[in-house]
């Protein structure tokens, strides 16, 4: 029976596997009235017991020592290893007794062994426990003497990865796994270093990855940032059709296959024994060489034939082409490029994919908006300039070269461009009135944040892009909360879908003035607090009620008549007094207009009127209360 | 930007001539597709930055918003004129020849990476070749799979090429789609 536990793990004596289970279970509740027997034990056994003891203390301090290099795998071993040499041992040892004691001795000694077992287990136990509580001390050590000597010696990898390993492995069952003691955040802590150091990331990025993914998820993503995603290629409508070219390049030894369920136009090259970017047919125009997640916007953007198409950022006019492919080369494309040197290589892809329908100009993109006019183009595509952290694996300095004064640079200029991108697009226009903004980016500040202010500033709304496979984009994070429509944008990234770290929002303008009224009512909640501590009571009852009313809508005007509609019948009026005067700037003027023409001010004074006499009230019987003491 | 003069107009018309023939009518009033407007325009030629350029009407009225210093392209680019005033075709205007040309030339697979990469077509690497070609035509190169390759000056008629030997020039290279790769910055 003492067998049986050990052939589970050796799997040589397997019959007496299940029986003994129940054993086990019979000899832990019966140890204790057990325990006397013991003593009682023949030599034979004691003898057994000693040598038994002995492994204990053996393979004991081969445990102790073995702290030395501590694999999570080793202290299972060795405790396995104990096991078994006491199996061995035992299994000698009762083959001994047998044949000399009767059966009631046997049964006396089998119980004992049992007994033995019980104890042996249960210091294995101990074991383990005081091994893994060892274990993470491993990450507490490294905080103070062993940090300095591993900074004076070169890095060890192999060291660095083993931890990264155990830390994430303890974080994700961090209470069961945990040293007393340790917080969460030191074994962040740690975990930052480890990463820096070992993927050559500097602290500000990987600080902020930590932040956004869940530890599991934080190590795919760097693992996948450390290889290239499959090179892909786009076919050219305007010249060939994917089959065919798909065909040719076979021929040429080409080995490619059609990149994905979502597009019809995609290939995605495994390897070529041609350079892929020298074949005739590609100087015949016939394909772009093309990340996959370049297709992304322009698919979301969906142009139509004989519509105006603004691309703010063009070069080097990978996506323009496909946006002049998709709209058969009618229509007309605003082309703009502020770099010089990248205007080359835009106007030679457009060349040589044959589009003739665009107009290729050099201006920064926040003046764009003065040249081609106010209100004058069906759709707008900014893929805007950023600080791309989403392209590690192309460009691995980004690793060590991004600070939060980069990004809150990208994001300052991102919202400028938006601003105008929206500026220059017709609410009113046929058949469009979007724009899509993107950006190959994975930080919150240059994604979800601007296209927040963008919902704040201008009368848009996101609108779902027609990506279904990417991630929903954060409506909070951290301290953020941002307009719960932002849902609708698309996150993309490398370890979940194989493509470059991405991120695609779609919004439609939903009229061409702007919305100072909007502003002034509440959408900006963190405005409506100093403003309306200078006013009056009603101003200050005013703001709550409207900005929760705005926070659940959404800054689209139609929907907040009809919200207000509910309580405040007046207030439509004032909407189109507002909207007539809706040039003026100052919410000043806007907040003292208000209050004439409000029917809802009555309502509202009676109300005051009515909380002031309960107040009264209750001062009243207060004093009185007072009174009588 | 601004139109062609008298001079320009006919220095690139005569250039185009020689591709074309008679097929310069259809680059010249063909309709044009590009432009959000539903009635269709036609083409015209414009001058910008010593580049001339093959646009639609549309396109141009909306390319007078853009400051001289800033607009760089527009629709397709023809060709460029020389410091010294000489006209010269690129390789950009392939498309437009190609569909309009009166004198073609077909390449076998194995000579095409060699015009690509600047060479004449020699007798040796000739495919298929159109009848009447008179020496100094304008001839338009295409693969076997009628890719447009590139464009050149016939060296000879096409009798005299039956009679020529392998290393024999047929077609003078002038240029060629491996351009786009070679001298990305001089287009």
């Amino acid at each position: 029976m003492a067998l049986g536990s050990l052939s589970k793990k050796k799997g040589s004596k397997s019959s007496k596997g299940p029986p003994k289970k129940k054993q086990k279970g019979d000899l832990f509740t019966e140890k204790r009235p057990e325990k006397a027997d013991l003593s009682d034990d023949s030599d034979v056994s004691n003898e057994e017991v000693e040598e038994l003891e002995n492994f204990d203390e053996d393979s004991g301090s081969e445990l102790l020592s073995g702290d030395v290099d501590p694999l999570a795998d080793d202290f299972l071993q060795g405790s396995d290893d104990e096991e078994e040499n006491s199996g061995s041992d035992s299994a000698a040892g009762s083959d001994g007794s047998d044949s000399d004691s009767e059966v009631s001795d046997i049964e006396r000694k089998s119980r004992a062994l049992d007994e033995r077992r019980a104890r042996e287990e249960k210091d294995a136990e101990d074991e383990l426990q005081t091994n893994i509580a060892e274990e993470s001390d491993e990450f507490w050590l490294p905080t103070e003497e062993e940090l300095e000597a591993e900074a004076n010696r070169p890095p060890d990898l192999q060291n660095l990865q083993r931890r990264i390993q155990e830390i994430v492995r303890v974080l994700s069952n961090f209470k069961d796994l945990r040293q007393e003691g340790a917080k969460r955040k030191d074994y962040i802590e740690q975990l930052k270093m480890d990463l820096s150091s070992y993927y050559g990331y500097n602290d500000f990025l990987i600080g902020v990855l930590i932040e956004m993914f869940p530890v599991n998820e934080l190590l795919e993503l760097i693992n996948a940032f450390e290889k290239p995603r499959p090179i892909c290629l786009r076919t050219n409508t305007l010249k060939a059709r994917r089959r065919d070219l798909a065909e040719v390049l076979l021929k040429r030894g080409v080995n490619l296959d059609p990149l994905s369920k979502w597009s019809k136009v995609g290939l995605v090259v495994y390897d070529s024994q041609v350079p892929i970017g020298a074949t005739p047919e590609y100087m015949a125009g016939l394909y772009m060489l093309q990340s996959a997640n370049s297709f992304l916007p322009v698919m979301a953007l969906a142009p139509q034939e004989k519509e105006r198409i603004v691309d703010m950022a063009a070069a080097p006019g990978g996506k323009t082409t496909y946006v002049a492919a998709l709209m058969k080369n009618t229509g007309i494309i605003y082309a703009n490029e502020m770099k010089e040197p990248r205007l080359k290589s835009l106007t030679a892809n457009l060349n040589r994919m044959g589009v003739t329908n665009t107009i290729v100009c050099n201006y920064d993109g926040r003046e764009l908006p003065k040249v081609l006019g106010l209100n004058s183009v069906d759709r707008v595509l900014l893929d805007a300039p950023c600080s791309g952290t989403g392209v590690i694996s192309k460009d691995e300095s980004v690793k060590t070269s991004k600070s939060l004064e980069d990004i809150e640079k990208s994001a300052q200029l991102q919202k400028q461009l938006i601003l105008n991108a929206i500026d220059m697009v017709d609410a009113n226009s046929k058949s469009g009135g979007y724009i899509v903004y993107s950006t190959c980016s994975m930080m919150i500040a240059e994604n979800e944040a601007v296209v927040d202010y963008a919902l704040k500033k201008r009368n848009v709304k996101v609108v779902p892009c027609g990506l279904d496979f990417g991630r929903p984009g954060y409506t909070r994070f951290r301290e953020y909360r941002f307009h719960p429509s932002l849902d609708k944008t698309r996150r993309f990234y490398p370890h979940v879908h194989n493509m470059d770290g991405f991120f695609v929002a779609k919004l439609k303008k939903v009229s061409n003035s702007l919305p100072t009224a909007a502003a002034a009512e509440a959408v900006q909640s963190t405005e409506q607090a100093p403003l309306s501590s200078e006013k009056d009571v009603e101003s200050v009852e005013e703001a709550p009620l409207s900005s929760v009313e705005d926070a659940v809508e959404g800054s689209v005007r139609p929907s907040k008549e009809d919200s207000n509609k509910k309580n405040n019948p007046g207030r439509i009026k004032r909407e189109h007094q507002n909207g007539n005067g809706a040039p003026k700037p100052a919410a000043d003027k806007r907040r003292e207009r208000k209050f004439p023409f409000r029917k809802e001010v009555p309502r509202r004074t009676e109300i005051i009127k009515a909380r002031e006499e309960k107040r009264q009230a209750l001062r009243g019987t207060k004093r009185k209360g007072e009174g009588s003491k | 930007m601004r139109p062609l003069d008298e001079a320009e107009t006919t220095v690139v018309f005569e250039k185009l001539l020689k591709f074309t023939g008679n097929n310069l009518k259809n680059i010249v009033e063909s309709p044009a597709h590009e432009g959000p407007d539903p009635n269709p325009g036609r083409y015209c030629f414009r001058l910008q930055k010593n580049r001339v350029y093959y646009v639609s009407e549309a396109l141009v009225k909306r390319a007078t918003n853009i400051s001289r210093k800033n607009l760089v392209a527009m629709g397709t680019c023809v060709g460029r004129f020389t410091h010294g005033g000489k006209f010269h075709l690129t390789v950009q205007c392939l498309g437009l020849l190609a569909a309009n040309a009166k004198h073609k030339v077909w390449l076998k697979p194995t000579s095409e990476m060699s015009f690509l990469y600047g060479n004449h077509v020699l007798k040796g690497g000739l495919g298929r070749i159109t009848d009447g070609i008179q020496p100094g035509d304008g001839v338009v190169v295409f693969s076997m799979s009628d890719v447009p390759l590139g464009f050149g000056n016939a060296a000879k008629s096409t009798q005299d090429c039956r009679k020529l030997d392998p290393n024999g020039i047929v077609v003078h290279h002038q240029s060629d789609i491996g351009e786009y790769l070679r001298m990305e910055d001089d287009l």
